[in-house]
């Protein structure tokens, strides 16, 4: 069979990334423009910018896409894109360079869900298929937990029902005064703390539903930092050790439901193996506690590499790419399904 | 405009009071909700959800990541957090433009300060704050009929004040 070659485009946020992928497997490149410096000064993803930056750099990336992959446009069978979810200014650039490349090559134009992408990149890096398996998608828009069948039909079983874990992080690290992104701050001043130094609520761990709540985490670490009635109004009375002491006691409450909804809906669903991707898989306390889980549990923990963690290109190739087999096609009237996420219409 | 003022103890008496008010909403509504974090914006957004009829099994999510998330009940309703916005522009990006001005959708907007230009004259301004453990004073400026008909529908479980009461213990 010959080969197929999927070029990917993926801009639902800060990273404007382009990939080239065969087989749904090997990655010959996988181009990530990390727009975090910029993103850092507003202590948070400001979408004017990531927007700018994207229309700046969409055509630069394409072109070392496949200079790195050492292949032209015309060794591309499909060009696969977001669609969506995520920031409307951001998703029109890349679905905009997809159309537009699709047309002036004149080949097949993909569209790829970013969620169901994070769901599946962990087979980036599996011989075979994993699948059926459990996946945890955790990110800063999303928590979410995924019965993957196969590529074609992933169910979700559970989400949160107000602050997704990524963005928790973020509003703990503005209330630790860690800065942003919070992923990394937290884990990293975590390492010094004693995670049962405070016990703070775990909502809806032992609830038999997969779904998760954070926002209540989120102000239970405000009241333990500002004090009550708001007293201190800032982290600034704490010492190193106690902010280490916080950040390690977050972590551990907002990490164990995580652990114990996933490998719970392992066992429901009779999987054997759990896939994690997002964002906030990059945490080592949530990599450590999920494989001790899955150790004892004796199912197999797929870890997605850090590289395919964040939102990247190359999961998009891999969907893509599935997607292109499965006669999945989109014309030139695709448009990203944006910030207004459409629900239950 | 009325000035109603009240605690509450708990995030069931913030999204009771969110849903009565959703529940009585005319088309065309802006809510503008303010308060630090943790101080139940989201929960008081949620229970405005639900009085719209959006259906329990949808779940109403914050909105800080994506900027805007949209939902349907009784009024289309767009929930918007402005906290990551540094421009304009970008709310008429997201298509939230059209909400503001057709008159038929309900906005709930977090943190509105950060576009007050934004905010229309009649809008509804719900204000959060944290009054020690899981008090939070709530208050409200709302056109008088809403405020009379805000304080009916929750007459069973919220002690409303209004300015020109003479507070007693509190």
């Amino acid at each position: 069979m010959p080969m197929t070659r999927i070029l990917a485009i993926e801009t639902s946020c800060d990273e404007t990334s382009a990939a080239v992928v065969v087989d749904g497997r090997a990655v010959l490149s996988n181009v990530v423009s990390s727009q975090m410096d910029l993103h850092a000064k507003y202590g948070g993803v400001v979408p004017e910018i990531a927007a700018r930056a994207h229309i700046e750099k969409i055509g630069l990336i394409v072109e070392q896409a496949l200079q790195e992959a050492a292949v032209t446009y015309s060794d591309i069978d499909a060009i696969a894109v977001t669609d969506g979810p995520g920031l409307i200014g951001s998703l029109l650039i890349g679905v905009t360079a997809a159309k537009t490349l699709a047309l002036t090559l004149d080949k097949p134009l993909v569209p790829v869900d970013h969620i169901e992408a994070h769901a599946t990149s962990a087979a980036l890096v599996c011989d075979d298929d994993p699948w059926p398996a459990v996946s945890l998608v955790v990110s800063g828009g999303h928590t979410s937990i995924y019965h993957v069948a196969d590529y074609d039909h992933i169910e979700l079983m559970g989400q949160t029902y107000d602050d997704a874990a990524g963005e928790t992080f973020d509003k703990v690290a503005a209330i630790l005064d860690l800065g942003f992104p919070g992923g990394p701050a937290v884990d990293r001043v975590a390492k010094a703390g004693n995670p049962k130094a405070i016990r703070f609520p775990r909502t809806w761990l032992n609830e038999p539903h997969f779904n998760f709540s954070y926002s209540g985490l989120k102000t239970a670490v405000l009241y333990h930092v500002y004090g009550q009635g708001k007293k201190y109004g800032s982290a600034a009375h704490l010492s190193e050790q106690e902010i280490a002491d916080v950040a390690a006691s977050f972590q551990d409450a907002l990490i164990e439901p995580l652990v114990i909804k996933t490998a719970r809906a392992a066992a429901e669903r009779g999987v054997t193996t759990i896939c994690v991707g997002g964002g906030v898989a990059a945490n080592s306390a949530l990599r450590a506690a999920l494989q001790s889980a899955c150790d004892e549990r004796g199912l197999r923990l797929l870890l997605t590499p850090m590289k395919y963690c964040t939102d990247n290109a190359a999961m998009i190739g891999l969907l893509g790419h599935q997607r292109f087999l499965a006669g999945v096609r989109a014309d030139l009237t695709l448009e990203p399904r944006g910030g207004l996420v459409r629900t239950g219409r | 405009m009325t000035t109603l003022t009240t605690r509450t103890d708990s995030p069931e008496t913030t999204r009771a009071i969110g849903h009565a008010l959703g529940a009585i909403l005319p088309p065309g509504a802006f809510v503008a909700l303010s308060g630090a974090l943790g101080a139940g914006k989201t929960c008081f957004a949620q229970g405005l959800a639900r009085g719209l009829g959006v259906p329990e099994g949808e779940p109403i999510v914050s909105p800080t990541f994506v900027l805007a998330r949209e939902y349907y009940g009784r009024l289309r309703l767009v929930h918007i957090d402005a906290y990551r916005l540094c421009d304009l522009d970008e709310l008429y990006m997201l298509g939230v433009d059209e909400a503001l001005n057709d008159g038929a959708s309900v906005v709930a907007m977090e943190w509105p300060d950060r576009f007050e230009a934004l905010v229309p004259a009649n809008a509804i301004r719900v204000t959060l704050s944290h009054d020690g453990n899981d008090i939070r004073k709530i208050r409200l400026q709302i056109d008088a009929a809403l405020a009379d008909a805000l304080c009916r529908a929750t007459v069973d479980r919220v002690h409303w004040r209004s300015p020109s009461e003479t507070p007693t213990t509190d």
